[in-house]
């Protein structure tokens, strides 16, 4: 505790003076709507990026269905705001409703699959978010393909921003925890790891549902937030748009995953009248980066406080001696 | 029982499609053990080609099907080339996302080139049904046969019988010991690529006579379900991918016959969770041993 409070505090200091320096942009009217709204879609990018880097950066278990876990969190709280909950304690009870759902979905979805590896395994997640989505899209509750509107907004940049920060501590928390070099150990090595002892399965599904339950938090955000869902926002699609922010930031590197999601967030932003083009752009970007630098923008590294603290200490050490 | 039946004829076409889509499926992953996320998308390239040679050049049913196919390998072989080639040494990860990468952009360029509009396949050829007792066969769904069956045997000669096939047998065994016995590697990757991406396209073009309307997003699904018709028969293996497709093909009609059809594809799905768990390397595959 006491090691890494200087770096701790650091990065809490980082996270109040964002806070406040938003909050201030807001007050002053340098941050119109529009730009909110970019602000608002890029934490929810992180949320979504974070648990996604989590499951195939440092569990490495290539999941291609991230954007069903975000599904059943965006219908829990679209269902249960429009249903009777509509209040902001509502609104809290459906989050929670939504990751508890998620978190067992995970849990059902994730035994069974996680005996598969590699691209049987993107295959297996991917078909069990289509499952998840196709059972969505059928319905009554759900009011099937059409989805659900007039969704009352709860989601403000405050509450985005103080969840971004809170699931990206609890993920973080989790990776620097003995579960987390469990689960680093497994990508490694498999086959090692078991042997040393480590209850594979149990730690892959622990970062799974972990990733699970953020994306849940996310969807349910995003839900309250466009005020409109339908199952045809949760395809492929959207699960291969967080996988490129996880890839293009670097898979095993959070902050990479916090760097790529901004960039990509404004570069949407900026090339929104290119409409269809920007995917194709996103596309060539995503080849060229695999064939030229697969590792993304910043490999495993991460920007660390600690590090820069611990940089300076070695310094003066050896300026001493 | 008669229209238990006429789902036996109409899963059976639909079927002979998802084979011809899962060989190609299976020949990459005997190869490079890549799964090519793309292959949907060039039979969607496929499908557009006939298209638009129908309608632009005039040309027959089988012109279209052969220039199709022609124009899909091509197609295949350039992705190859310039998306999967600089990355053969690669973890296959990288492999995988480069290729839903190649899948996204042929998807959107594809959108942005001729927007998203859903179009009417021309019909070149008059739909007749022949009446056999207690079923009905149109002509289109006999040529969807035919033609899959034609295709076949033809794959099977080349894969057993010509030097080329020889060496992408000896590839799937072991790449390394093929490389040494002087198979070019990178002419035989290109070639299968050329193979599957053909019958892709040749598959576009029934599927465009089947139902008659084509879209840039057409290929996302039946490419998914022709993944698990390949992994049903049993991963690399021919006969099983062509066996594996129909076999999703009649689970697909039986589906709709029985009154879930908005369930189908979930059912799919289901079966290829199911056959990975139950069966992992499919009713033909070889049985594989992890080594440490």
């Amino acid at each position: 505790m006491k090691a890494n409070l200087k770096s701790n505090l650091s990065w809490l200091l980082l996270m109040v003076v964002g806070f406040v320096l938003i909050n201030f942009l807001v007050v002053i009217g340098v941050i119109d709507s529009f730009t909110e709204n970019m602000l608002v879609t890029i934490g929810i990018n992180i949320i979504l990026a974070v648990g996604l880097n989590l499951v195939i950066g440092f569990s490495g278990q290539f999941s291609l269905g991230h954007a069903g876990f975000m599904a059943i969190g965006a219908y829990a709280t679209g269902i249960m705001t429009l249903g009777g909950f509509d209040s902001f304690g509502g609104w809290i009870v459906s989050v929670l409703v939504g990751m508890a759902i998620a978190a067992v979905v995970a849990i059902i979805v994730g035994i069974p699959c996680f005996r598969l590896s590699g691209d049987y395994l993107a295959i297996a997640t991917m078909g069990a978010a289509e499952i998840v989505r196709i059972v969505l899209n059928n319905m009554k509750i759900t009011n099937g393909p059409a989805g659900l509107f007039n969704i009352p907004q709860y989601t403000t940049w405050p509450l985005v921003y103080v969840l971004t920060c809170l699931t990206t501590i609890v993920t973080v928390n989790f990776i620097h925890s003995r579960g987390g070099r469990a689960v680093m150990s497994v990508r490694d090595n498999e086959i090692a790891a078991e042997a040393m002892g480590i209850n594979t399965t149990r730690w892959k599904l622990a970062a799974f549902v972990l990733g699970a339950v953020t994306a849940a938090i996310a969807g349910s955000l995003s839900a309250s937030y466009i005020q409109t869902i339908a199952p045809s926002n949760y395809g492929i699609m959207q699960s291969v748009s967080i996988l490129i922010i996880v890839v293009l930031g670097g898979m095993g590197s959070m902050t990479g995953t916090f760097v790529a999601a901004v960039v990509l967030g404004i570069l949407d932003t900026v090339l929104q009248s290119f409409g269809v083009l920007r995917m194709v752009i996103y596309a060539i970007v995503l080849i060229l980066m695999m064939v030229f630098k697969p590792s993304g923008l910043m490999g495993t590294n991460e920007l660390s406080f600690a590090r820069i603290f611990n940089y300076k200490k070695a310094d003066k050490g050896e300026a001493k001696a | 029982m008669s229209t238990f039946l006429q789902q036996l004829i109409n899963g059976l076409s639909l079927g002979s499609i998802y084979a011809l889509l899962a060989l190609g499926y299976t020949m990459v992953y005997g190869i490079i053990k890549l799964l090519n996320f793309a292959h949907g998308d060039v039979y969607m390239l496929g499908a557009f080609f006939g298209y638009y040679t129908i309608k632009c050049l005039h040309f027959g049913f089988f012109g279209a099907l052969i220039s199709s196919m022609v124009f899909c390998a091509l197609a295949g072989v350039l992705v190859e080339i310039i998306a999967y080639k600089p990355l053969l040494n690669s973890p296959r990860i990288t492999m995988l996302i480069t290729a839903i990468g190649v899948s996204y952009f042929l998807e959107n360029g594809m959108t942005y080139l001729f927007t998203a509009n859903t179009r009417n396949f021309p019909q070149v050829i008059k739909r007749v049904s022949y009446d056999l007792g207690p079923v009905q066969v149109s002509n289109v769904q006999l040529l969807i046969f035919i033609t899959t069956i034609i295709l076949l045997i033809l794959l099977q000669v080349i894969v057993q019988k010509t030097k080329m096939g020889r060496a992408m047998r000896a590839m799937a065994v072991d790449p390394d010991a093929a490389a040494l016995m002087g198979i070019n590697v990178s002419g035989t990757i290109a070639f299968t690529f050329a193979i599957g991406s053909a019958l892709a396209g040749a598959a576009g073009v029934l599927i465009g006579m089947y139902y008659n309307s084509i879209d840039p997003m057409m290929g996302l699904t039946p490419g998914i379900k022709a993944f698990v018709a390949a992994v049903l028969g049993g991963i690399g293996s021919i006969p099983g991918a062509a066996i594996g497709g129909i076999v999703i093909g009649f689970l697909e009609t039986m589906f709709q016959s029985i009154g879930l059809s908005a369930y189908k594809d979930a059912a799919v799905y289901a079966v290829l969770i199911i056959i990975l768990l139950v069966l992992p390397s499919g009713l033909f595959g070889k049985r594989t041993i992890e080594k440490v």
